[in-house]
């Protein structure tokens, strides 16, 4: 039977080339399918592990109860006090590692599109930038305070206009000179600007309050005590949650999002896809009718006339499948962009292609060839074998 | 050799089915056909020459009645086991030779022992074995594109006998060819009845072909007018 099925997919692929163009534009349309879905695949995997890469465990960030994210948060000065007695937080020389930070939003312009965009500045202390992991000025200096420095993220310089070392950016009325760029390894922080909170509060007339509080836990399980105090102190209304959580949770919509837009887009083009295909192994059955028949007589099967015509449909869409993930890995993986994030800021990330997804891109293509040979492969077996005396 | 005959129809009817009314090709049809003869089938176009071959060599069933071919009931064996059974007991032969254009005439003639357990070295000598027995030894490794009708017409007998069948089954085997060509393909016909034993039922239009064989059925309104044996 192995030899049978082998013999007629061989005869079927060796005839490929007498409709060469139809199967061309199959393979064709398969990788375009296939690259759209890697590329969303790709978007949000990348935006995903972007997020969830930032913000540690035993970091605990403090915002105003019931404000979801830093932007609609804020705290007053008095807050910043009694959190700064709070149980659970490290204390360094004595004093609680604690920062107070301010986040607002400026103008900035996408390189690609030209487009107006959100970025988030952040007021921060020394305390704050120490609490980001390892943080490298990698061009220029830090900022000093009182002089409306900024510095730049390494991604947020790549993908915005404008905020060149030593350039000077203007927002509202006031100057800011960009004397730095930092890293902080491919976390979201990359994707902001920074300067001395003091400046920040003073140009954007904030007073003393402040929009979050982190705080350097002892422990990552300290953040229990910290939550009980905050729960039990009645001068606090706030929310507490780990800083790793809470990039979590913003990831999870905005890759979901991708996802729920990507996979039916893929789907439709797919349908568009499985069309093409059935059309170019009908096309193939019609073709070989007589060659099938002519077997068919000779002793084979019904079942090989079956793997046959399915083969042919298989071995197109593998070719597409692989032609749809050497594009999305040429073209794709690794590509820096940007979207909105859970703050109404932008956050820059890379498409990221992996096995996972190339699995998911071989299934959907693999799904087209089934579907698209099945339905001709069963016309195929069910040729009548007396075509074989029919005339040309 | 035992007496029942090799083939065997009895009170055999096929009609089809046309939107309402049917078609009545045959009706309460009886023939026999003992082994080694070679018959020759005439008659009208859509008299009912090819439905005939079909219904012998199992690629078509009747519409009732019982053919026996071999000692073997074919009209109501399960479509797997037709298969099976035409493998090894018909080899047919088409006007327009039906081979697969992208393969060698080796490779052509090699597709019905892919259905048996021979080894690739026993199905190789085969191979050159039928080609020899039809005088294309030197051919195998070439395409049907860069043969003559005549030479692939030769192939496609090659693909007939290589699994040694029994009965061959010819629709319209000169058909397409010249004279010439075909009187040597008739003539290897021939010899296949005459050196080889085989059982052959050739469909033709023309009376110069049907002289080859050793008796001529005439085909018309479903039932046989005649039957001559030439000299
Ligand atoms: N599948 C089919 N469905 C309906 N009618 C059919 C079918 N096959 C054959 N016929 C009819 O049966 C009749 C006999 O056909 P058949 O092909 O056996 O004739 P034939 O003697 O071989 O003719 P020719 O000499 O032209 O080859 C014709 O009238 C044909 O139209
Ligand atoms: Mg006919």
């Amino acid at each position: 039977m192995m030899k049978q099925i082998l013999s007629v997919s061989w005869i079927s692929l060796r005839s490929l080339p007498q409709r060469l163009w139809l199967s061309l534009a199959t393979i064709l349309t398969i990788a375009v399918v296939v690259a759209v879905l890697l590329a969303f695949l790709a978007m949000s995997n990348g935006f995903r592990k972007t997020l969830e890469g930032t913000g540690s465990d035993d970091v605990a960030l403090i915002l105003r109860g019931g404000a979801s994210t830093e932007l609609n948060s804020v705290l007053s000065r008095e807050d910043q006090a009694v959190l700064e007695t709070a149980a659970g937080i490290a204390k360094n020389n004595g004093e609680p590692m604690i920062s107070g930070e301010l986040y607002v939003v400026v103008n900035g312009t996408k390189k690609t599109s030209g487009t107006k965009v959100n970025l988030p500045l952040r007021g921060l202390s020394e305390q704050g930038i120490a609490m980001r992991g390892p943080v490298t000025i990698s061009q220029g200096r830090l900022f000093v305070p009182g002089r409306n420095e900024l510095v730049v993220g390494r991604a947020l310089l790549g993908e915005f206009d404008g905020f060149d070392l030593n350039s000077t950016v203007r927002f509202g009325a006031t100057d800011w000179d960009i004397v730095g760029v930092f890293e902080t390894g491919g976390t979201v922080f990359e994707s902001e600007l920074w300067s001395d909170l003091a400046g920040v509060q003073n140009q954007f007339n904030r007073g003393s309050s402040v929009q979050s509080v982190r705080a350097k836990l002892t422990s990552p399980d300290a953040i229990e005590d910290l939550k009980d105090f905050a729960e039990n102190d009645p001068r606090l209304g706030v929310d507490v949650i780990s800083e790793k959580d809470y990039f979590k949770e913003q990831s999870q919509s905005t890759s979901d999002l991708i996802l729920v837009l990507g996979w039916p887009l893929a789907i439709a083009m797919g349908l568009g896809a499985l069309a093409g295909a059935l059309n170019t192994i009908y096309t193939s059955v019609a073709a070989r009718a007589r060659d099938i028949a002519t077997l068919r007589a000779i002793g084979f099967s019904s079942l090989s006339a079956f793997f046959g015509t399915l083969s042919e449909s298989l071995a197109l869409s593998v070719l597409g499948g692989l032609l749809g993930a050497a594009v999305a890995w040429s073209f794709f993986d690794g590509l820096s962009t940007s979207t909105l994030g859970g703050g109404f800021t932008q956050v820059v990330f890379s498409f990221q292609l992996g096995g996972a997804l190339l699995v998911q891109g071989a299934i959907l293509a693999l799904g087209i060839g089934l579907v698209g040979g099945f339905f001709p492969a069963i016309r195929a077996a069910r040729l009548p074998v007396a075509m074989a005396f029919s005339d040309r | 050799m035992p007496d029942t005959p090799l083939i065997m129809l009895e009170n055999v009817s096929k009609a089809y089915r046309k939107a309402k009314s049917e078609i009545s090709i045959f009706d309460q049809l009886n023939l026999s056909i003992k082994e080694g003869d070679f018959v020759a089938i005439m008659g009208p176009s859509g008299s009912g020459k090819t439905t005939l071959l079909n219904l012998l060599g199992g690629v078509d069933r009747p519409t009732s009645g019982t053919i026996t071919i071999n000692g073997e009931r074919i009209d109501k064996m399960s479509e797997s086991a037709l298969s099976r059974w035409r493998a090894h007991t018909v080899g047919f032969i088409f006007q327009f030779y039906n081979l697969m254009p992208m393969l060698t005439a080796a490779r052509n003639v090699e597709l019905p022992l892919l259905l048996t357990k021979l080894s690739r070295k026993q199905r190789r000598e085969n191979v050159m074995t039928a080609l020899k027995v039809v005088g294309l030894e030197d051919r195998a490794k070439h395409s049907p594109r860069e043969m003559s009708g005549g030479q692939q017409q030769r192939v496609a007998i090659a693909r007939a006998i290589v699994s040694d069948p029994k009965l061959l089954l010819c629709d319209e085997p000169t058909g397409d060819l010249d004279r010439e060509t075909a009187g040597e393909i008739l003539s290897t016909l021939q010899m296949l009845n005459r050196d080889f034993g085989k059982t052959i039922l050739m469909v033709t239009h023309d009376p110069e072909a049907a002289k080859y064989a050793k008796s001529i059925l005439h085909l018309d309104k479903g039932h046989f007018v005649e039957e001559l044996v030439t000299s």
